[in-house]
């Protein structure tokens, strides 16, 4: 049994060295990081939602549901450096996908006594009974890159993301300006009712012939390109191609190529890939939703709320897109890109 | 034995039958297959204990027995398969179809929640039949069989969903006539300000009842025959076929219930819920002493395997680590867990006569 007992310890000491290994970075990046330091000023917390005499040591918890993908690294990276920049703990806590998980991550926060709590809401129903028991503990919600049709009934501050239509009409608007007649609008999932907003978005800022073409999606590239390029073939009037996704891009590229098109090329989202494609000039622009802010300005409203009482957005959301890469600014975004901010 | 003709019987003589002979209590411990898995889940706790004082507080066990408690009703019952010597693919995919059904029938046909959940639960019985059925039909491994009805319920999850909803989930589950008392029972929570989940004391009462069926009944005995020699249970007369479509319908049942516990909490359910989860329930049961070949395990060591998956979880996000590296440590503690657990039973069976 000694023998036993002692590998044992053995074994969890490894854990903790890799344990101390694999934090060592999130550490650094966070000016407390005793969790007792953190508990111990929020002690009076149920008592009011706004307690002014908090100053930094606020821990505020971002529970999204994050895949850990491209997109997603640069949320998190913005809600790094804020916690750094405004001296504030945070705890990132992803949830690929899984409302249940979401939900509960976000009891976890708050038996964690969190001074804020930062969500994104792809499914209101989920993580809305969670959300009002933060509620009623005085937790300050700040909602991110989806729910900005939910927020309010969420009783959430504000929202910080894209909405979907508002980047669709300056993304029509700005094929407009570049002298297109026809577009054709690639939607890559069946049903995503954001997709069809931007398509929706995009014939009204464009104001005149936009087709939406329904496409087998990112699992099947080689499929979607021929879709694409037969659409482009059977109709040669189409002098602009608008696609949702950085991947469906560059499917779209090769299609056009392979169509004998002249068609110009357009996106939503950014990838490396496709930063280089603008700046080589095979694609016009790129609709960029600046992720980064949906994780920098949720910490921030949530800190200038507890130690200043401060609201942002007048019950509107606070838009972060969309911006836009062209050959212009594509040197400068690519840089930005490289060291994961943008 | 009948050596002893008349009255006068001679003095027990020492039996020379290995299986009587007596084992001392530190073995009899030594070899229960949970062992292992308690004595990792106590290494466990303790050490997210020094990470985080609140892990040990009333407000913390709340959070991580509720991930525990949807892993671990599935795992009992899919620790109960694994005994039975068969396995369930199609396990964590029916938890989302059950939400699904139970969604539809409530939201979309307008039934009393009540009878979605029954009529939810009777279909599951029959997807576990066919599993059963067809494994004992095609003697083909549980494996493939069950693989083709998860990919058969993935498919028809998001068909069906899309198909009638127009979107990939079910919404509005809680404007169903019948649902707070149907929340209450499964979805619900007690013991205020803690919010312990309802689904805990299912989850005790689960586990409970299956180590009485397992360690008690004439089935729990026809079970571990099964699991160990198909054949040699055939042979003594067990009835083979029943015993395993028996445990692949309670399977689904149970799976099924478990979705429609999640359904109920969350008030909506997406067409991709539980898919990936049968590995989290097999590794739980493996974790509490199931070995993959059938005839050995525990019901309580599969609620102390998913226990730990839920200390791990909760943990880990109590602990503020990086999150990058979250899949690598709960890898590393199941790893952990699985060699504790298979260390004490070698010591076991090294002790053993």
């Amino acid at each position: 049994m000694k023998r036993l007992i002692g590998r044992l310890l053995i074994a969890v000491l490894a854990l903790g060295a890799l344990v101390a290994a694999g934090c060592g970075g999130s550490d650094n990046d966070n000016t407390t990081s005793s969790g007792a330091a953190a508990a111990g000023t929020s002690t009076s917390k149920a008592a009011q939602d706004v307690d002014l005499t908090q100053g930094s040591g606020l821990t505020i918890a971002m529970v999204t549901h994050s895949d850990e993908g491209s997109f997603w690294s640069v949320v998190k990276k913005g809600a790094e450096q804020a916690a750094k920049d405004e001296g504030v703990k945070l705890i990132w806590s992803p949830s690929n996908n899984d409302p249940q998980k979401q939900a509960q991550l976000i009891d976890a926060a708050i038996s964690q006594k969190v001074d804020g709590l930062a969500v994104s809401v792809p499914n209101a129903d989920a993580i809305k009974g969670s959300l009002a028991k933060a509620k009623a503990a005085g937790i300050p919600i700040v909602t991110l890159n989806s729910g900005a049709e939910d927020f309010k009934a969420l009783g959430a501050i504000t929202h910080v993301g894209q909405t979907e239509e508002i980047a669709g009409k300056a993304a029509g608007a700005k094929l407009k300006e570049a002298g297109a007649k026809k577009v054709l609008c690639v939607i890559h999932e069946q049903n995503n009712i954001g997709l069809q907003q931007r398509c929706q978005g995009v014939k009204e800022g464009f104001g005149g012939d936009v087709t939406n073409l329904q496409v087998k999606g990112t699992a099947d590239i080689a499929t979607t390109q021929t879709e694409i390029k037969s659409k482009l073939q059977a109709d040669k009037s189409y002098d602009a191609v608008m696609t949702l996704n950085p991947d469906i891009a560059s499917a779209a590229k090769t299609a056009i190529k392979g169509a004998s098109s002249s068609a110009k090329l357009a996106t939503f989202d950014l990838s490396g890939q496709l930063i280089k494609d603008i700046q080589a000039g095979s694609v016009l622009f790129a609709v960029d939703q600046q992720q980064y802010l949906q994780g920098y300005l949720p910490v921030v409203f949530l800190k200038l709320y507890k130690t200043n009482a401060n609201t942002v957005g007048g019950g509107l959301p606070v838009l972060t897109g969309p911006g836009f890469v062209d050959k212009s600014n594509a040197a400068t975004v690519a840089k930005l890109a490289q060291d994961g901010t943008r | 034995m009948g050596a002893a003709p008349g009255g006068a019987a001679p003095a027990p003589v020492p039996i020379a039958d290995e299986r009587l002979t007596k084992i001392s209590t530190t073995a009899r411990i030594l070899r229960r297959p949970e062992l292992g898995a308690l004595l990792a889940a106590l290494v466990v706790g303790i050490f997210f204990t020094t990470q985080n004082s609140l892990f040990a507080k009333l407000d913390g066990i709340a959070n991580w027995t509720d991930v525990g408690s949807t892993i671990g009703i599935p795992a009992v019952v899919v620790a109960l398969l694994m005994i039975g010597g068969e396995f369930d693919l199609s396990s964590g995919v029916i938890t989302g179809s059950a939400g699904l059904m139970m969604g539809i029938l409530a939201v979309e046909v307008g039934m009393n929640i009540w009878l979605a959940i029954v009529l939810t639960l009777i279909a599951a019985a029959g997807v576990g039949f066919v599993n059963g059925y067809m494994v004992i039909k095609t003697k083909l491994p549980s494996f493939i069989v069950t693989l083709a009805t998860f990919f058969i319920l993935e498919g028809v999850n998001l068909g069906v969903t899309k198909a009638i909803t127009n979107q990939v989930s079910v919404d509005g589950i809680d404007t169903a006539p019948g649902y707070s008392s149907a929340n209450k029972i499964f979805g619900g929570s007690f013991w205020h300000p803690h919010d312990y989940r309802v689904t805990v004391l299912w989850w005790i009462a689960i586990t409970a009842i299956a180590t009485w069926v397992l360690t008690r009944t004439r089935v729990g005995n026809w079970i571990y025959g099964v699991g160990g020699d198909a054949n040699a249970a055939r042979n003594v007369g067990v009835p083979v076929a029943r015993v395993k479509i028996g445990l692949f319908m309670t399977t689904s049942v149970v799976c099924a219930l478990t979705g429609i516990m999640i359904a109920l909490r969350l008030a909506s359910m997406q067409a991709g819920q539980g898919v990936g989860d049968e590995f989290t329930f097999i590794i739980s049961a493996v974790v509490g002493g199931c070995v993959l070949t059938g005839g050995f395990g525990s019901a309580i060591g599969a609620s102390l395997g998913a226990l730990i998956v839920g200390m791990a979880f909760i943990g880990i996000q109590f602990s503020n680590w990086n999150t990058d590296w979250r899949f690598l440590f709960l890898g590393v503690i199941l790893l952990v867990a699985v060699l504790v657990n298979n260390y004490i039973r070698k010591r076991a069976e090294g002790i053993r006569g």
